[in-house]
């Protein structure tokens, strides 16, 4: 295994005029083909050996125990029950005990079972064939310019993702396949499940296609060679470990690539902060109020079936703990040349990378019974959906809990505009209890019908260059939305605001778990700031960079 | 009556008055259909009273029809230097403002009636779904120039996502 352990490049592998090494480019109105051409080689020649070697534009394989992680086990298992039925009955053939209810029993009196074993024996080695051949045929490519992959047997797929429209970049080790050394890199970009999936790829292979992607993806024309000398030495060493060993060192390792990344995560979720946040959770007050229900239900008509009827929500409350609990054990949140870095996950981990520019809208938020103690959570919006709930939940989270000075951390390393004492000052105002005249432009007085507790702080304002909205008086929360992002923005008015001379506003961002949206407000007062964001907005997106995040220093260090 | 949402100063674009006939008709069909639907219970049962639905819904219908050549009035757009501004609606009035790089396509749709008086109606969408920008009553001939110069405005203020 661990010969072939890392993806090799396939040899003798003539190729096909369609799969040419030479890496396609799509046409892009900005710069003639023959400039990316030069370019291309430029970038790629610039990476570090050791990253070039998965993305060099050449068709890659992926890990042999593929097939092992994605299924195979689960026909391993079937295997395994047929074997031991299989040999119960042989047992008993030979030395005797017939017993005529044992499936292979009956079938070898009705004279099906040669025929039976022939057919499973077929089944087993066509399916192997396929789990080899979905493996042969599953190949992916790195160019300058897109990330690719081709899969599938009889309906042929091919994906291609352009790296200036990627969204984020997950590495996630389940734990078979961490025992096996293989990674899943998943590259997201906008759109629903628009992700491209390399999975399994060997470990380190992954890591070191993620620093190549990103450094492809940043626009950087000349990379630092230092990386590259690191790493190298690194790999070096690590032939003469043992197999067993490395795999431990593997699985014991950080999570980060040393020198890619500021080791130390701004947050750390301690295990009694985390336990609190889980208990102190609306879901635990209703599984509470549910489990006094079914005493209540079943003291007063003394049948146990009751305790069915609730199954269904108490193995619903059991799932949402578990994935709580997952995402925020070994929490790690870090700044990283090319983006945040948010990692999760005891034994199965999950680390994903957010170039800059990629958050549409950002969301801290306090639960009534955090409150006491001071806890937030963050949520966030990004363009790549996945149709996967759990997988979602988990990625619109960045924060699971924080007090107020990891929010500001946070806010600091997703948001850097706003790290200025001025802004600062207004995001305390927009998470504070109550605030009374500052700078946020609060509901009047008039609209208490419509927001009975929350009208003094239901409320927006300008921080820096993000729309801010300050809402609820129970359920606390301020939304962030940087105006690079904002796609439009609307205000809007039913019958009932109309009599009221109030309106709604609403910033709309791509699709997410926050909706930018603030009601019962002064008309005139929306009008003005719709005004203002509508015309600064603009003027934001037509200045922001990111997606070319390194491009605009980084090419004029070099030039200098 | 109380003012309406609305931006000061903005030369608002209206779209064709023939697009009342586009609404009414739709409204009619829609009418009628729910219309009859409802009314079957008191046809099959002759009970006197269930006849109150469709009759009360058909009312619903006239009073819209009526106002639909109001509601087509309140529609209107305009191209500014950085953005779109659309504005729909009458009693849920609604004022939209897209800026122009951030378009990702735009589709123009026509209908069976839209094509009897010669409309087309014209989709600006965005990466947010909410965004909801949909001009409809332009004669076609607006809606192809429109979408043309919304490309060309829109390739010259390129933004990313």
């Amino acid at each position: 295994m661990s010969e072939l352990n890392e993806n090799e490049q396939e040899s003798g592998h003539a190729p096909a005029p369609e799969q040419a090494p030479t890496p396609e480019h799509a046409p892009t109105p900005e710069n003639a083909a023959t400039q990316e051409n030069a370019a291309s080689a430029e970038m790629l020649s610039a990476l570090p050996t050791s990253a070039r070697r998965l993305a060099d534009g050449e068709w890659h394989r992926l890990h042999p125990a593929t097939p092992l992680l994605r299924g195979g086990i689960a026909l391993l298992a079937i295997i395994g029950v047929i074997i031991v039925n299989a040999r119960d009955f042989f047992l008993e053939m030979f030395f005797g005990g017939d017993n005529g209810f044992e499936p292979f029993v009956r079938l070898a009196n009705e004279g099906f079972l040669i025929p039976v074993i022939l057919a499973v024996l077929a089944v087993l080695l066509l399916s192997i064939a396929g789990f080899y051949f979905s493996w042969r045929m599953h190949t992916f490519r790195i160019t300058d310019e897109l990330v690719e992959v081709r899969s599938g047997i009889l309906f042929r797929t091919n994906r291609r993702g352009r790296l200036d429209r990627i969204q984020g970049i997950n590495i996630s080790r389940p734990i078979f396949a961490r025992l096996f050394g293989a990674a899943r890199l998943e590259v997201n970009v906008a759109g629903q499940d628009a992700n491209v999936e390399l999975a399994y790829l060997g470990s380190r292979g992954a890591d070191e296609l993620r620093v190549a992607i990103l450094q492809l993806a940043s626009g950087t024309r000349t990379a630092d060679a230092t990386g590259a000398t690191g790493s190298d030495a690194a790999s070096g060493g690590d032939q003469t470990v043992g197999l067993i060993e490395k795999r431990v060192n593997e699985l014991l390792a950080p999570e980060l690539d040393p020198h890619a990344v500021a080791p130390e995560s701004i947050v750390r979720i301690r295990i009694p902060r985390l336990i609190g946040s889980l208990v102190l959770s609306e879901a635990t007050v209703m599984a509470i109020l549910v489990a006094i229900g079914i005493i209540v239900a079943i003291s007063v008509s003394g049948e146990i079936f009751w305790l069915l009827a609730f199954l269904p929500g108490v193995l619903g409350f059991v799932g949402y703990l578990f994935s709580r609990l997952t995402r925020s054990l070994r929490y790690s949140i870090s700044s990283t040349d090319d983006g945040i870095r948010i990692g999760f996950g005891l034994l199965s981990t999950s680390n994903e990378t957010l170039p800059p520019g990629r958050i549409h809208a950002v969301e801290v938020s306090q639960p009534l019974m955090w409150r006491p103690a001071g806890w937030w959570e963050i949520k966030i919006n990004t363009a790549s959906q996945a149709s996967n709930s759990a997988q979602s939940a988990a990625k619109k989270t960045l924060m699971p809990v924080g007090d107020l000075e990891d929010v500001h951390r946070v806010l600091q390393l997703i948001l850097p505009s706003l790290a200025d004492a001025e802004s600062r000052a207004l995001l305390e105002a927009g998470l504070s209890a109550s605030a009374h005249d500052d700078a946020f432009v609060t509901s009047p007085k008039r609209a208490r019908a419509l927001r009975w507790f929350s009208w003094r702080r239901n409320g927006f304002a300008m921080i820096s260059d993000a729309v801010a909205l300050r809402k609820g008086a129970i359920w606390r929360s301020l939304v962030l939305v940087p105006q690079a992002r904002l796609q439009s923005v609307s205000m809007d008015e039913g019958p009932l605001l109309r009599r009221m001379g109030l309106a709604e506003l609403r910033m709309h961002t791509v699709a997410g778990p926050i909706s930018a949206t603030i009601g019962a407000l002064d008309r005139s007062d929306v009008i003005e700031f719709f005004n203002e964001v509508s015309r600064s907005a603009v003027q934001s997106a037509s200045v922001d960079t990111s997606h070319r995040w390194r491009s605009q220093n980084g090419a004029t260090e070099a030039t200098e | 009556m109380t003012e309406r949402l609305d931006l000061p100063d903005i030369d608002w674009r209206g779209v064709s008055r023939k697009y009342v006939f586009v609404e009414v008709g739709g409204l009619v069909i829609f009418g009628l259909v729910v219309a009859a639907a409802t009314s079957i219970p008191t046809i099959l049962t002759g009970i006197q009273w269930l006849a109150a639905i469709p009759i009360s819904l058909g009312i619903i219908f006239i009073i819209n029809i009526m106002l639909t050549p109001r509601r087509v009035r309140a529609i209107g757009y305009m191209l500014r230097d950085d953005d779109l501004v659309f504005r729909r609606g009458l009693m849920f009035r609604r004022v939209v403002a897209v800026p122009y790089g951030r378009m990702q396509l735009v589709d123009i749709n026509r209908g069976p009636l839209d094509r009897a008086v010669g409309l087309s109606e014209l989709k600006f969408v965005t990466a947010a779904a909410s965004t909801g920008v949909v001009i409809p009553g332009l004669p076609e001939q607006d809606a192809e120039e429109l979408r043309d110069t919304l490309v060309a405005l829109a390739e010259s203020r390129r933004a990313g996502l």
